[in-house]
């Protein structure tokens, strides 16, 4: 996506990753070893393995946060809508609908009941998978969310898969070469790459490899019916334009964690051990900096399901975007509200996941909050 | 200064200049339809070639930095204007309930994927340069308050501000007189950087349809009408989109740069 990608937010435990004291996990946390693996040495040797009961206690406190931000978000989804002028019943009936007409079909669609009723009726059918029917389709929504989440949820991977494959190597190269003129050179792309909009940089591929080239269609999305190739191949285009920024910022952020990471004591420690600059660089340095880029690519996460939404359009994509916009012109109101929330609930839980294997690895988290 | 902070200002000023300019001089009305010079490629008359209307890119361009500039530039204001006040009141207030409800709500505002609802807010209350606004504005306020509570919180551990407390000022006053001059720096940092996304997120929207309407110019709009045309036509999405990447890559390079220049600590680090 393009427009708000780059808020890269600092998250709370990057600079927090300073212990070096030497403590052996006792074998009752072997689900946390397991779970150390890919974290940092100093987190596995960190002076205080994390106990279980903070743990709960922890876990409990966040997803109590984690109920009430959802809660909050509802209410805020749902009365937004709701001060939107424009009633859906009328909208739906024309101009010239006999105001009997109109009434019967807002008792039908539940619109005369009160605003809390309806917003209480909302909410305990999400929670048991009923989304209400749409306005206009008369479907049930969540059939309609279904469908549209096998395009766009491959596509937001697919993009994540590229930028990652991208965003490593750069970024590592980048770091080793601090200074130089690759290290310049990566640089400036990256610079060049945050800056390109996603949906201009889409029109260009198109144009080059859609109708100059003619290596993939201009838009459209094949199905997945028609086997797995054909569907991943008409997402290709759309899954690098999303990919691209991404792909800039990511590589950003693993250069300056590298970088970080390679101004500490245990990097100095593995060079005094002999191990040369590049090796201490891919067995320590690596595996320590993994942390602040894989939160950066938990957020990116819903970067890309909401960037999505430009792309859909340039491409004809029939994702969860053009899901929404169909909705909002035609007021289809319950259909946004419920792809809305769907999209904030997975933003705030990924974001509570992505907490939570933080205060894991990282005891001093835990009493922060 | 740096070799960043230089182009980047001039990237900036460069488009600032279009934009100013654009208020009493273009070479073309951006507006006048000329059917008979449609789709014309650059040349000695009209700089940038004509649209499909036979108007003149190049006045549409310089308007369309008008749009985006006042878009993004308000939108930081909104950003700033409710932000600052809120990581204030959080940082002298920290721990009590009240810091707890601002960052709180500060989280909330982050968990919306922003684009989703910036196109909501546009989408359901009109589409408008004014709704942008507001939709990206509103984006921007927690990124202010967080960045100005972080640094607000540790400059209260200082001996300053001990000084000042003991002199008798109040919290209200040491936030406004010692602590806000303190982070200002990086506030202005951060304000490019916002600015330069706001662009960007101006012209998403524009894109989509959902920010200025015609007969305003704005480079997103000039990207949607040229997607029709890209295959024999390339110069009209060539040329808005450059627009974009000029303005973007030279505010991101000016925030760059800025930090660098402004705090010494890096500079430091960095050699």
């Amino acid at each position: 996506m393009g427009p708000f990608t780059a808020i890269v937010v600092q998250p709370a435990g990057t600079r927090a990753t300073r212990t070096t004291s030497v403590y052996i996990l006792d074998n009752r946390h072997f689900f946390l070893r397991a779970l150390t693996f890919f974290c940092p040495h100093h987190w596995t040797y960190t002076n205080s393995a994390p106990n279980v009961a903070t743990m709960i206690r922890y876990t409990l406190k966040r997803l109590l946060s984690l109920i009430l931000s959802l809660a909050v978000a509802s209410l805020v989804i749902f009365f937004v809508i709701e001060v939107a002028p424009g009633d859906p019943a009328s909208f739906m009936l024309g101009l010239n609908a006999q105001p009997d007409t109109v009434a019967a079909l807002r008792t039908e669609l539940g619109l005369d009941q009160s605003k809390f009723a309806r917003y209480a009726s909302w909410v305990t059918g999400m929670l048991s998978g009923d989304f209400g029917t749409s306005y206009t389709y008369r479907t049930p929504v969540a059939g309609m969310i279904t469908d549209r989440l096998w395009v766009s949820l491959p596509l937001a991977l697919y993009a994540l898969i590229l930028s990652t494959l991208i965003a490593f190597p750069a970024g590592i190269y980048a770091a080793a070469r601090r200074g130089k003129t690759g290290d310049m050179a990566v640089m400036g792309a990256t610079q060049l790459g945050v800056a390109v909009p996603n949906f201009w940089f889409a029109m260009m591929l198109v144009l080059i490899f859609a109708i100059n080239l003619r290596w993939f269609n201009a838009g459209g999305f094949a199905g997945w019916d028609k086997g797995i190739w054909a569907g991943l191949h008409s997402l290709t285009l759309p899954a690098i334009s999303l990919a691209l920024p991404q792909a800039a910022i990511l590589a950003r952020v693993m250069r300056s964690a590298l970088l970080d990471i390679l101004g500490e004591d245990f990097m100095r420690t593995a060079r005094a051990k002999g191990l040369s600059r590049r090796q201490a660089l891919w067995r320590h340095g690596l595996r320590n900096a993994l942390i602040p880029v894989l939160t950066i690519i938990g957020l990116q996460f819903s970067f890309l399901l909401a960037g999505a939404i430009i792309i859909e359009q340039v491409f004809y994509l029939p994702g969860l975007g053009r899901l929404v916009f169909q909705a909002i012109s035609a007021r289809d109101l319950i259909v946004v509200e419920s792809v809305v929330m769907l999209l904030v609930f997975a933003v705030i839980t990924v974001n509570f996941l992505v907490d939570l294997a933080y205060a894991l690895v990282d005891p001093r988290l835990r009493s922060r909050t | 200064m740096s070799r960043n902070l230089i182009i980047g200002t001039v990237l900036s000023l460069l488009v600032l200049l279009a934009a100013l300019v654009s208020f009493v001089w273009t070479p073309f009305d951006h507006a006048a339809m000329n059917i008979p010079d449609k789709l014309q490629t650059p040349n000695g008359t009209h700089w940038l070639g004509t649209d499909h209307f036979g108007r003149d890119i190049f006045s549409m361009v310089m308007v369309g930095a008008r749009t985006s500039i006042a878009v993004a530039l308000v939108a930081v204001g909104i950003g700033m204007s409710i932000g600052i006040p809120l990581g204030l009141t959080a940082a002298a207030r920290s721990g009590s309930w009240l810091d707890e409800l601002i960052m709180r709500g500060n989280d909330l505002v982050f968990a919306f994927p922003s684009l989703v609802i910036a196109i909501l807010i546009t989408a359901i209350f009109g589409a408008g340069a004014v709704n942008a606004i507001i939709a990206i504005g509103i984006f921007n306020i927690p990124v202010f308050a967080r960045i100005t509570r972080g640094a607000a919180l540790s400059l209260w551990q200082r001996e300053f501000i001990l000084a000042a407390r003991v002199a008798g000022k109040g919290a209200a006053r040491i936030s406004t007189e010692h602590i806000l001059p303190n982070v200002a720096n990086l506030l202005i940092v951060q304000g490019t950087i916002q600015f330069s996304l706001g662009i960007l997120a101006e012209a998403g929207l524009s894109y989509v349809g959902l920010g200025a309407q015609p007969p305003t110019p704005s480079w997103g709009r000039m990207l949607a009408d040229a997607q029709t045309m890209v295959s024999f036509a390339p110069h009209l999405a060539l040329i808005p989109g450059s627009a974009i990447i000029v303005t973007v890559l030279g505010l991101n390079l000016m925030g760059d740069g800025l930090r660098d220049w402004l705090d010494p600590k890096l500079r430091v680090g960095r050699t």
